[in-house]
């Protein structure tokens, strides 16, 4: 990083707890380090955590705002960090808090591996189907537009941005979030998967699925990956309510 | 003390892991998947650009098959690859993708008519033919004949990984995420599972199984600037190595991928090249062709690196605070394709750099230059996926060499690669676990895991002030600096001394906090030694080997020599004590090739030292197909070489116009 002394003195504030520590408490503690050009908030923490504090705790994986890791709330908003430029912030004081509606393991991580992969298994997001398919015969045909219709909503990472914007998810632990309903329109309009409406109806037909969405968009809102949430959780209620 | 049986585990929930695993679980298997981090969050999350597999659905493909694929696979990897391997690879391929589409991974389709694309700076119409409509599309990639990389937009690895991880838990795989495998369960040459650091409360625990694979991915973060996940630290690879026992193969062969952008490193996929973009230098001008004038921005990956560090070398580079650079420009592609085509990579350039690609001009080249992007070397295995030298430890995906790649891999065969082997290997793996009864007792159990437990502890008792954090960036740069794209001997002697060097002082290091549980220093602090023992392996692999082969280059042995150097790098870390790697070689036999060593089409013309056993090999390749006559291409194969598959995986592949032919 090129030294240059017109650079600014940036300050971040995390919050610090180890739950599984008896001896911890939660409290903030407050970082001074020098802002670089382009500077990200990996690129922060992760000097923070390799030249003042080796004990910080933080999920990053792909550093690239593919891989939906480094969800956590940054000026009182759900957002990605490694995709945070600390630029973006005017002041230069920036506070960061773990994600909110998953288990907290220590200081920004926090365990969402096992909730999607619950909320996976719940909903069963995978293709039904009776037909065999012989891997040596020719694929079976999909019309282009709908193959990229499908795409448009696998592009989910699980950030979990979206239950942590969500007020449905504070009151109801057990509901499926933007990112639960959304997985079930993926599968509705995917050519290979056989479930009828019912079928989904027996998923998501209650307060815990579309019937507990509030509409606030919070979820819309703050995705990362700009999926049009509100629209597609509109697409499955209707469809439920006429299961109904 | 905690220990967890199970028939098969799985360390690593990529591609590789979670396939595997699924084989596993089908065969009725307990199956248990380690992961350090959710498992879709894995790297393979990370490929953008595409899947490899001859379909040839495409006008663009048509023509495309098996042995199509076998030799671009083959020329890329300079001869280094196992062709036995390459061709259960090739022959598989298909089927994976098909697989693939049948569990829902929304593969780009082809169209109705005409297809506008760019080829060469210009653009091109043609037609697709109707029977192919709705068909997987492929696009183009480096050091391929044909058209054969799949695609779903720049989000491939994502999809695949997604659709592969929900199939694992509708099997209800086992999935542990936050574990991190750091040391081989094994007695008398057997494997019988792993110690595993529970990452969210630091405990220590074992997990026991009849067979274990590792499938931990790359290790391209003993790199200061690498394309790869902050994960990828070679953890898996590095505690097979500290077995005594098991092999690693060809850990010198790492690849540089050309278009990362500068300075975060995050890459810009080849599909940016494969779909028509070009690189410029610092007057705007396209130099490829200069250096490569058949296959410009799309001869493989190791010679457009070198390419353009030579380009950069004479001056040409775009000088920037971060070193200097080139420019990759793709507004030429259009707006409408890239916000459909490449659309992560404008998300990339517009969230890290401000930059928007799709803007015409020099306002949308992105700075980039090539950067550590692949492992190709790995845990070394057989054709079946088991170690060469322990019974029941299996290895697949980036983890393993068992080896597709040989000294370079093409763009699109990696995540291709992942599924495959875990379909294959997975098979045997399964198979092996099936049959086998799991025989070790608690005491060898126990001994790892108090073995574990003491040097956590000792590490955490280590006082001699040095910071573990500037010992890891250290290694980063010797690697950088000296075991880079451009190597030589002076220099890869001054990095084994200095790698060694900095091996001894991670025991003079003090670790903050002496907390045993959730401890982020403590966990950089038992991963550094790990890493620099693969650094090790790369740096000594590198200096002895007096060639240059695909992506390992000696500036001052510039040519491929295939009378001394047809050979495998063996590597073994014989003592715990030991501050050094082992080396031996395992010979590569020409007269056992179905495609004898020959010019690449690509690269320099006047680098080879031929081995007349080259010629011999073709003459009797010759021979055998005049002796057959006219029959079809399996024949002839079958008679050049033989491989075998598990199952159904040998079947031919049908494809548009000409079936099974
Ligand atoms: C940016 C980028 C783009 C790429 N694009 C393409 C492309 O377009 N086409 C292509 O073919 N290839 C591409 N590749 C390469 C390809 O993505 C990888 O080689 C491939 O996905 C590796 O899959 P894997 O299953 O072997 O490993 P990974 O996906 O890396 O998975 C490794 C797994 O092991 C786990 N793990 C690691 N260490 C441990 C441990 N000690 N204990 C427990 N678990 C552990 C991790 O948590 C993870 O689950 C790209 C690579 C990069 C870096
Ligand atoms: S729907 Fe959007 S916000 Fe929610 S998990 Fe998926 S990507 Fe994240
Ligand atoms: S680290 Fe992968 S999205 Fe931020």
């Amino acid at each position: 990083m090129p030294e240059n002394e017109n650079y600014r003195e940036i300050e971040i504030t995390v919050f610090r707890y180890n739950p599984q520590d008896k001896d911890s408490t939660p409290e903030y503690q407050t970082y001074t380090l020098t802002e670089t050009p382009g500077m990200t908030l990996y690129i922060a923490l992760i000097q923070i955590w390799s030249k003042m504090d080796h004990d910080l705790s933080f999920d990053f994986v792909c550093r690239a705002g593919i891989c939906g890791s480094c969800s956590m709330v940054v000026n009182g908003k759900p957002r990605l960090a490694c995709k945070t430029r600390t630029n973006e912030f005017e002041d230069g004081k920036i506070t960061l808090l773990p994600l909110p509606a998953f288990k907290h393991i220590k200081d920004l991580s926090v365990d969402t591996g096992n909730w999607m992969n619950a909320m996976s298994k719940k909903l069963e997001s995978w293709i039904h189907t009776q037909e065999e398919t012989d891997l040596s015969r020719i694929e079976k045909p999909v019309d282009p537009e709908v193959a990229d219709e499908v795409f448009e909503l696998d592009r989910c990472i699980e950030c979990g941005i979206c239950l942590a914007s969500c007020s449905t998810k504070i009151m109801r632990d057990d509901f499926v979030g933007a990112v639960g309903l959304n997985r079930t329109a993926r599968f509705s309009i995917d050519p290979h998967d056989q479930r009828t409406d019912e079928d989904f109806y027996e998923l998501i037909g209650d307060e815990n699925g579309v019937f507990g969405c509030m509409s606030l968009m919070g979820c819309e809102d703050h995705c990362p990956k700009n999926l049009p949430l509100q629209t597609k959780i509109a697409y499955m209620r209707r469809k439920m309510v006429k299961v109904k | 003390m905690k220990i967890i049986y199970t028939d098969a585990l799985v360390v690593g929930g990529g591609l590789a892991g979670l396939r595997s695993a699924i084989a596993a679980r089908d065969k009725g298997l307990d199956t248990i998947v380690l992961s350090m981090v959710p498992v879709k969050r894995s790297h393979s999350a990370a490929a953008q650009g595409g899947m490899q597999a001859s379909l040839a659905n495409s006008v663009k493909g048509e023509g495309d098959n098996e042995d199509i694929h076998f030799a671009d696979t083959v020329k890329g990897s300079d001869w280094g690859c196992d062709q036995k391997v390459a061709r259960m690879f090739v022959t598989t391929a298909p089927k994976a993708i098909r697989e693939l589409a049948a569990w829902g991974v929304p593969w780009s389709r082809i169209g109705k008519g005409e297809r506008t694309v760019v080829i060469n700076g210009k653009h091109e119409t043609f037609n697709e033919r109707d029977e192919a409509y709705g068909l997987i599309n492929a696009r183009d990639f480096g050091g391929t004949k044909k058209w054969r990389t799949c695609y779903t937009s720049d989000a491939t690895g994502h999809t695949m990984l997604y659709a592969v991880a929900n199939e694992a838990l509708k099997r209800d795989v086992d999935i542990h995420d936050k574990k991190e495998a750091i040391s081989i369960i094994h007695d008398n040459g057997v494997c019988h599972g792993v110690i595993v650091r529970d990452l969210i409360n630091g405990e220590l625990i074992a997990y026991v199984a009849r067979g274990t694979m590792i499938a931990t991915g790359g290790y391209g973060r003993i790199y200061k600037q690498s394309t790869n996940a902050i994960i990828c630290k070679g953890i898996g690879t590095a505690i097979v190595l500290e077995t005594g026992i098991a092999e690693l193969g060809n850990m010198e062969a790492v690849q540089f991928h050309p278009t990362p952008i500068v300075p975060s490193g995050i890459l810009l996929t080849e599909g940016c090249r494969g779909d028509g973009g070009v690189l410029r230098d610092k007057d705007g001008y396209r130099f490829m062709p200069d250096y490569e004038p058949e296959k410009k921005e799309l001869a493989s990956r190791d010679v457009v690196s070198r390419r353009m560090i030579e380009h950069i070398r004479k001056g040409k580079g775009v000088k920037s605070p971060y070193g200097d650079h080139l420019w990759l420009d793709i507004s030429i592609l259009g707006r409408e394709h890239i916000e459909k085509n490449l659309r992560d990579v404008q998300d990339i350039a517009i969230s890290f750099n401000g930059i928007d690609p799709a803007d015409e001009g020099p306002k949308g080249w992105m700075p980039v230059l090539p950067m550590q992007h692949y492992s190709m070397g790995g845990i070394r295995v057989k054709p079946t996926g088991e170690s060469t030298t322990m019974k029941g430890l299996f290895s697949a995906g980036e983890a393993a060499c068992w080896d597709l790649h040989g000294f370079n891999r093409l763009g699109g065969n990696s995540v291709s690669e992942a599924v495959v082997s875990g379909m294959i290997v997975g098979e045997y793996f399964a198979q092996y676990c099936h049959e086998t009864h799991l025989n070790t007792n608690t005491s060898v159990i126990e001994g790892h895991l108090e073995a574990q437990i003491n040097y956590l502890k000792e590490i955490l008792s280590y006082d001699g002030g040095l910071n573990i954090f500037d010992i890891k960036d250290e290694m980063r740069s010797i690697m950088q600096e000296k075991v880079g794209i451009f190597r030589n001997g002076d220099d890869l002697l001054e990095a084994v001394h200095r790698l060694e060097a900095l091996l001894k002082k991670t025991k003079e290091i003090t670790v903050e906090s002496k907390s045993l549980g959730n401890n982020p220093g403590l966990n950089e602090a038992y991963r550094v030694p790990k890493m620099l023992k693969l650094a090790l392996c790369a740096a000594k692999g590198a200096l002895q080997r007096t060639e240059s082969r695909g992506a390992h280059y000696r500036e001052d042995y510039p040519k491929r020599d295939d009378m001394h150097w047809l050979k495998r790098t063996i590597t073994t870390w014989e003592n715990p004590e030991d501050t050094l790697p082992s080396i031996h070689y395992e010979e590569i036999d020409i007269m056992e090739m179905e495609m004898p060593p020959a010019f690449r089409g690509y690269g320099r013309k006047d680098s080879l030292i031929e081995n007349p056993m080259s010629a011999q090999r073709e003459a009797e390749i010759e021979e055998i197909r005049k002796t057959l006559g006219t029959v079809d291409r399996f024949t002839i194969q079958e008679a050049l070489l033989d491989y075998e598959l598990p199952g159904k995986l040998k079947h031919k592949n049908e494809r548009v116009g000409v079936g099974y032919a």
